[in-house]
């Protein structure tokens, strides 16, 4: 139960509309510190609107979205926070920022959130090793002095940028690409790219990775590939993971705490094995009258 | 049969096709006699030799293709496989000594008895160099960036007015006016990026034309300031430290006894552009290996990916337009200072049509592609204006000036048909895991001893 003894994000009745239609509706769940927490659903429940207002893609209607760096905030550090008109706060630690107050980007580079999408968005007609390289555009920024020093060619931008480039080499031996380093990113096969996502979303050194679908369209033995990949990452870099799924052996297998929704309530939230055998789960995905429901969750199981 | 015999066969078949096609519209046609009835005229002997024609024609094709054909394979497969020429390696080098020496190349042509070296110097040296320093500022913009500014003429024209105001109305030299040109036209690059951030593509395209509309409609209305239609003329020419180029007494020229001609400052103002362009280049190359210029990139290829690796897009597009604005207002401060005579009349849309055209078809992003469209481009139209030779062919009322704009045309739609992407479509990556092998420079295994 390390989600509520540790949490590192903390989804607080989080609503999304889009004008009559109600996306998520009053959702709160935490994401506990070093897991990896699944959303899971039917389509169409929500869990990629969920996604968007985490990393900032989408303005949540209402709710508050509360993530710690280092340590857990206490509820009433949280609530001063969201009192004032501040977005984050400023050398604390723990560090909290409120994402549902910040731009998209801001999300990824301060708060250190990254994703992956359905729909893999690579660089295509960059090289494999430059989208790595574009991920760490921040601390580069930075180093090349908003490019004029790198312009003019200091040893403090070559010194970063060598060490960007063997971050991405580093991570390219994760994911086993190391040898198309420099082909087009859109020339790699399917399964590459979704590694590739992955890779690149690590590059940018989060503390939260947000993956959307990552088994989708995944044979069987690139699934148990991915399955290892997350669980490496998990173990070498201690980043939790959130990810949406639907192919269950993947999300049965990796998963310390699993949070189901439908038409963008919660209905359940607990460890993978209780979960599976959650009745209200196993009516959101087979379809059963909506009485038997009732009457499973009254009584019990028979 | 054989291959003769197939040809002949397609051959047959394509002037039977031709002879069915042509018998309605060819071999019959309707005509009004002088008593306004329709007649029927029958043209058989025409359609005959049209379907010869095509039948002979597809004969010759069907034969030739093939060997063709086997000749380019082996073309290919050499290049990909073997290294690369010698000549490819010092390739720059030549191009950049031809550069420099080119004043004296034209010197030369003059002295042989070929066009003045004025007109050389002029018309395709500085012209050809101008729109080589727009194109690749307007590549900043459209080929790294890939936001369609259809507008670009805007910060050239914003360049040639601020640099002919401030050397002529305050007084400025000419190298202090330069880079303020270009800080102002950067400016102005800001200005219409913030209300276009939302828009991409085909909007993005119609704004920045409108933009550059108001841009000159300003320049035409504001009189007082820009002189509207009549524009600014009698801007100062620059100097260097302080001492004319001109052949007056005074002049550099005169004061190291050289015979008075108007070719020197003509050759001076070429170098300052070339410098100009030189650093555009070398500015250009070292941004696309920055952060900045890899977030360029990156925002072309796919903007919500961008943003969900912390790459502010607000600030790298305006960055995009400003950086492309720069070298657009350094170029038009040239242009004022070159011709001392700016009007509305030099920044229409037909300019950024042009510079637009240089850049897709150099082939987006490419920085030797857009320098050999600027080339072919603007050397091919003024060659076009020489072409009397084909006075010969055509008769002595033919005045190619006049059909330059439809070759003009016609050769963007042939480049467009054979090269798709561009002349230079191939991206020359960032960063390389391993090094590229040395070009040009084939490594023998060494003989054994």
């Amino acid at each position: 139960m390390r989600w509520l003894a540790q949490p590192l994000l903390t989804v607080d009745h989080l609503s999304m509309r889009f004008g009559g239609l109600v996306a998520v509706n009053d959702l709160s769940f935490t994401v506990g510190r070093g897991d990896i927490t699944a959303l899971i659903g039917p389509n169409g429940a929500g869990k990629t609107t969920v996604f968007n207002c985490i990393t900032g893609f989408y303005k949540p209607t209402s709710g508050r979205l509360a993530l710690a760096h280092g340590g857990t905030v206490a509820p009433k550090a949280v609530d001063a926070l969201t009192r004032s008109d501040q977005r984050r706060t400023h050398g604390a630690t723990p560090e909290l920022f409120l994402l549902e107050r910040m731009p998209d980007h801001a999300i990824a580079s301060e708060a250190r959130v990254a994703r992956t999408f359905q729909n893999i968005r690579l660089f295509a007609g960059m090289t494999v090793l430059e989208n790595l390289i574009v991920a760490q555009h921040k601390t580069l920024m930075k180093a090349s002095g908003f490019s004029l020093g790198g312009l003019l060619g200091l040893s403090k931008y070559r010194a970063a940028e060598r060490k960007a480039f063997e971050l991405a080499k580093a991570w390219l031996e994760v994911v086993g690409l190391i040898d198309r380093a420099d082909d087009p990113a859109g020339d790699l096969p399917y399964g590459a790219q979704r590694r590739l996502e992955i890779a690149r979303a690590m590059c940018t050194n989060p503390v939260l990775l947000c993956l959307d679908e990552p088994a989708a369209g995944l044979n069987n033995k690139e699934s148990a590939e991915l399955t290892r990949l997350l669980r490496g990452i998990r173990e070498q870099t201690g980043v939790s993971i959130l990810l949406i799924e639907h192919d269950m052996s993947v999300v049965m297998d990796i998963s310390d705490h699993v949070v189901v929704i439908e038409y963008g309530v919660k209905i359940a939230d607990d460890t993978a094995a209780s979960v599976k055998n959650d009745p209200k789960v196993i009516a959101a995905y087979l379809g059963v009258d909506d009485d038997e429901v009732a009457l499973s969750t009254g009584g019990g199981p028979p | 049969m054989g291959k003769a015999g197939d040809a002949f066969k397609s051959a047959l078949l394509a002037a039977l096709v031709t002879l069915g096609l042509a018998f309605p519209i060819v071999a019959l046609r309707t005509d009004t006699n002088l008593s306004n009835q329709l007649v029927l005229t029958e043209r058989w002997g025409l359609t005959f030799i049209l379907a010869a024609v095509v039948g002979a024609g597809v004969f010759l094709l069907t034969l030739v293709r093939p060997v063709l054909a086997a000749r380019a394979t082996p073309k290919v497969s050499s290049r990909t496989a073997a290294p690369p020429h010698p000549f490819r390696r010092y390739l720059p080098r030549i191009g950049l000594a031809l550069l420099i020496a080119f004043p004296l190349i034209a010197s030369g042509i003059a002295a042989a008895g070929g066009p003045g070296a004025l007109k050389l110097l002029d018309n395709y040296g500085i012209q050809i160099l101008t729109y080589v320093l727009l194109g690749w500022g307007l590549n900043i913009v459209v080929g790294l960036a890939g936001l369609l500014d259809l507008g670009y003429v805007a910060f050239y024209a914003v360049g040639a007015y601020s640099s002919a105001l401030l050397t002529k109305t305050f007084g400025l030299s000419f190298w202090l006016a330069l880079p303020l040109a270009g800080i102002l036209a950067a400016f102005w690059g800001l200005l219409i990026g913030f209300p276009v951030l939302r828009l991409r593509g085909d909007y993005l395209a119609i704004v920045t034309l409108a933009f550059a509309e108001i841009v000159r409609l300003v320049l035409i209305n504001w009189v007082p300031v820009t002189g509207g239609y009549a524009g600014l003329s009698s801007i100062p020419k620059p100097t260097l430290f302080g001492y004319s180029l001109g052949s007056e007494p005074g002049g550099i020229p005169s004061l190291i006894g050289l015979p008075p001609s108007p070719v020197y400052r003509l050759a001076f103002m070429y170098y300052l552009l070339l410098a100009l362009a030189l650093f555009t280049y070398w500015v250009t190359q070292k941004l696309r290996s920055l952060p900045v210029g890899r977030a360029w990139e990156a925002m072309r290829e796919d903007e919500i990916a961008c943003r969900s690796l912390g790459i502010n897009t607000v600030t790298t597009k305006l960055s995009a337009f400003a950086t492309g604005a720069f070298f657009g207002g350094l170029a038009g401060a040239f242009f004022s200072a070159h011709q001392s005579f700016v009007s509305p009349k030099s920044f229409e849309f037909m300019e950024s049509a042009v510079i637009v055209a240089i850049v897709v078809l150099g082939g987006l992003g490419s920085a030797v592609g857009v320098a050999i469209a600027a080339v072919v481009m603007i050397g091919g139209t003024e060659l076009l204006r020489e072409l009397d030779a084909l006075k010969a062919v055509f008769g002595n009322d033919f005045d190619p000036a006049q059909y330059r704009m439809l070759l003009f045309g016609l050769a963007m739609v042939l480049l467009m048909i054979w090269r798709p992407k561009g002349l230079i479509s191939t991206r020359e990556p960032t960063v390389r895991l391993k090094p590229q092998p040395a070009r040009g420079a084939p490594s023998f295994p060494s003989a054994a001893e």
